[in-house]
């Protein structure tokens, strides 16, 4: 068993990853990772391609589970609860585990209902109390401003940055604890990247984040917390000031500073 | 350190240490020309040392300047951040050490005209020799990244604080045996205490060195190394008394 790398014992964990082991297929994409998501932080996975962090990102809302030949063994407790145990009821962990992808992904339908669609999906809400949810979901996105006009155009007429933004409304629509980012901003232009890591940096006093991304310096602007993972591997997890002013892993210095080969 | 990926990123650095070995070495010599300078009274050499300051003015700024682009360009992270802050800072305590050579070599123009009582200037050289061997030792360490080199000369600073309260006190005796000596005594006064706040930057400089290696911050309090024969009222820092 590898030892939980803790690094504030005065913060709540809000999802606890212990001995966690991957596998697609035969191969083992992910190696006893143990690590905390603390409570209202934002705890970034860096690492080159096919390090495991995104395969570690899709464990948390249990995404593995629509692809057949793969499993995960260890434990992840999201308050206590291990969201492993095939007995857990998926469409309620992921109402509470909530995740936003590399490309903007809005469904073909109206701004207004690519937000209600969720809510309609746990909730039955009166058309008022529906109108006030899609509005502080957008607001909560900062998109208000820029689509209260036309709720009801196609949420594909929008620019990606916006589109992304969208999405992470839809996310929050739902009232989720914790939302996970794959690669957020990859797709956007430097502006809307800026929007995007406002909008995590506000999000996080209400919710848990992790984040997966290939971009250092947005990794070092955005976390409070980072883990760097190699060929499976955690190799490093600590605060993110710490990680990237003075690494402890010769790993982890070689590939923030470009050193890799 | 193995390369990075862009090599000319390590080229940049590459630069950038250069510099400041460069810098390292005209403070080096300014000191030691100085510390001639007052000692032969040779006005030249005194003006020499002046005239040189304006190169190690204008190495600062290029390795600001480069540091600077090179944050912008490339973002640097962990030792390749510690290694821009670090040249910058570095460069910024090696142009006071400049600065204050300049100062005693400017006091010898000065006061070449008055200079009286010559073995007034013998305890200023130990002095000098004194920091000049702790700028070298924390020139070298820069170079080797030797952080127990560079923990030993921030130790060492302790010694020229002892020898600074000796030289003040010497040099206090001579005012006394003689008013007339008040006005060179004064002067070579100030130079101690440039000299000493030479050994204050070297210390900056090894405290860099160790943020650079280690990236941890060196302790606030230094050792001091004041005589506990002296009176509490020359403690204050300037000579002003």
């Amino acid at each position: 068993m590898t030892a939980m790398p803790v690094v504030e014992a005065t913060i709540p964990t809000k999802v606890s990853v212990r001995d966690l082991d991957f596998y697609y297929g035969q191969s083992r994409a992910l190696k006893s990772i143990s690590l905390p998501l603390y409570t209202n932080k934002v705890t970034a996975f860096i690492g080159p391609s096919g390090c495991g962090k995104s395969t570690l990102l899709r464990i948390l809302n249990r995404m593995y589970d629509l692809y057949p030949r793969q499993r995960a063994e260890g434990e992840v407790l999201l308050d206590g609860e291990n969201i492993l145990d095939p007995r857990i009821d998926l469409n309620l962990l992921r109402s509470r585990v909530g995740m936003v992808f590399q490309k903007p992904t809005p469904f073909p339908m109206s701004i207004y209902d690519n937000i209600a669609f969720g809510i309609r999906l746990y909730e039955k809400l009166s058309r008022s109390e529906l109108d006030g949810r899609v509005e502080a979901a957008l607001r909560g996105a900062a998109l208000w401003d820029e689509v209260r006009d036309k709720l009801n155009s196609s949420g594909l007429g929008l620019s990606g940055g916006q589109q992304q933004r969208l999405c992470i409304a839809r996310t929050v629509a739902i009232q989720p604890e914790v939302i996970l980012f794959d690669e957020p901003c990859s797709a956007l232009d430097p502006i809307s990247t800026a929007k995007i890591e406002e909008l995590i940096d506000e999000l996080s006093e209400r919710y848990t984040i992790a984040i997966v991304t290939h971009n250092m310096q947005q990794a070092a602007r955005v976390s409070d917390f980072t883990a760097f993972m190699y060929l499976g591997d955690l190799v490093e997890f600590g605060e993110t000031n710490n990680l990237f002013t003075a690494p402890q892993n010769k790993k982890t210095q070689d590939y923030i500073t470009g050193r890799f080969g | 350190m193995s390369e990075h990926i862009v090599s000319s990123y390590d080229r940049d650095l590459e630069v950038l240490g250069r510099r400041i070995a460069e810098m390292g070495g005209i403070a080096e010599k300014m000191l030691a020309e100085a510390m001639d300078a007052l000692a032969n009274f040779d006005i030249e050499l005194a003006h020499r040392v002046v005239a040189t300051d304006q190169r190690l003015d204008a190495l600062q700024r290029e390795i600001e300047e480069n540091a600077i682009l090179t944050i912008a360009r490339r973002q640097p992270l962990a030792i390749d951040l510690r290694e821009c802050i670090a040249a910058m800072r570095i460069a910024a305590d090696l142009e006071r050490v400049g600065d204050l050579a300049k100062s005693i070599a400017k006091r010898t123009v000065k006061i070449l005209s008055e200079a009286r009582v010559p073995r007034a200037v013998i305890g200023l050289k130990t002095m000098a020799e004194v920091a000049a061997m702790q700028l070298k030792d924390v020139l070298d360490a820069y170079a080797q990244r030797d952080v127990e080199r560079a923990r030993a000369v921030w130790t060492n600073d302790s010694e020229l604080d002892a020898l600074e309260d000796s030289v003040f006190r010497d040099l206090l005796t001579f005012m006394m045996e003689d008013p007339r000596n008040i006005s060179f005594c004064t002067h070579l006064l100030f130079c101690s205490k440039n000299i000493e706040r030479i050994g204050d930057h070297t210390t900056n400089v090894a405290e860099t060195i160790v943020y650079l290696v280690t990236g941890e911050a060196m302790p606030t309090d230094r050792p001091k190394g004041r005589s506990p024969s002296l009176p509490a009222s020359t403690e204050t820092d300037e000579p002003t008394q």
